[in-house]
């Protein structure tokens, strides 16, 4: 496999990654689901900003790559939290049912 | 041979991704998302960007998905039934709308990125200390964001523990503030 086309091919994993991501928050209505969804997309992010790296011969995607990783460990954790306390509110984590953020 | 290897990856990773929003039991799906994450580790390594994939390993897969179960089991939404999601006619419009959006993504970004783009990346990483150079960065040229990020997963630590402590008592709370008061 030539460079050029597994820079390719790894561009298009990135933009279905990417797809399914989005497309997972569309369709699923379990918050803990659309949450692992929305950790896809940042992979897919991810997986550009390194193959671009890679690319341009130049480590800058790289340390972007680790500073995403940094703030995706963050907001998961305060992500989660927030559908602990959700699910302690409304026994339910479905989004469909959560319309106010007070209960 | 390394081709075939890696292209086994990408399809891995692809599928598990697909996975993820397939399965209803929200365990399935997180453990296909750490299948995906490792073979977005391997892609990584494969593409000679080590410390990456390392750090993809330790936090996604070893953290991050880890946090997701420990979740979910936490509050046991099996036995409530809770996450039993049913998939309707809503859901077959998203399921084609998004089939729709991950061709024209992906189709976009294979047609669009044609080779001769490409042709002129023949520079390729010095391999010697990679990490090294890598840590260079980090820590020279991005000190300034770094330290942000430090602050970052503080502030993250404080807002889950004053989630998780005061939330829905709202009589600890004034019992709290009466008694800095």
């Amino acid at each position: 496999m030539t460079p050029e086309l597994t820079y390719r091919l790894c561009l298009t994993l990135s933009a279905v990654l990417f797809a399914v991501g989005v497309a997972g928050v569309l369709i699923r209505r379990n918050a803990i689901v659309i949450f692992m969804c929305i950790e896809l997309m940042l992979n897919a992010a991810n997986l550009a900003f390194v193959t671009f790296s890679r690319h341009l011969g130049v480590l800058n995607g790289q340390a972007v790559v680790f500073f995403v990783m940094a703030v995706a460990a963050a907001e998961v954790a305060v992500g989660l939290a927030i559908i602990v306390t959700v699910f302690r509110t409304r026994a339910s984590v479905n989004v469909d049912e959560l319309k106010l953020l007070r209960r | 041979m390394s081709a075939w290897i890696m292209a086994a990856f990408m399809l891995t990773a692809a599928a598990g991704a697909v996975m993820v929003i397939l399965y209803r039991n929200p365990v399935y799906s997180a453990l296909s998302l750490v299948l995906t994450m490792f073979a977005l580790s391997a892609i990584y390594v494969m593409m000679g960007a080590y410390f990456i994939a390392v750090a993809q390993a330790l936090v996604y897969a070893g953290a991050i998905v880890v946090l997701f179960l420990f979740v979910i089991m936490l509050l046991n939404l099996r036995n409530q039934q809770a996450l039993k999601e049913s998939f309707g006619l809503r859901a077959a419009v998203g399921a084609l709308l998004g089939a729709l959006f991950i061709g024209v993504a992906g189709g976009t970004m294979w047609a669009v990125l044609s080779p001769d783009q490409f042709s002129k990346s023949a520079e390729v990483f010095k391999d010697e200390g990679h990490t090294e150079s890598l840590a260079r960065l980090l820590f020279k040229n991005n000190l300034v964001p770094f330290e942000a990020v430090s602050l970052i997963l503080l502030a993250a630590l404080i807002g889950v523990v004053v989630l998780i402590r005061f939330h829905g008592r709202p009589s600890s709370d004034n019992s709290e503030e009466s008694n800095d008061a």
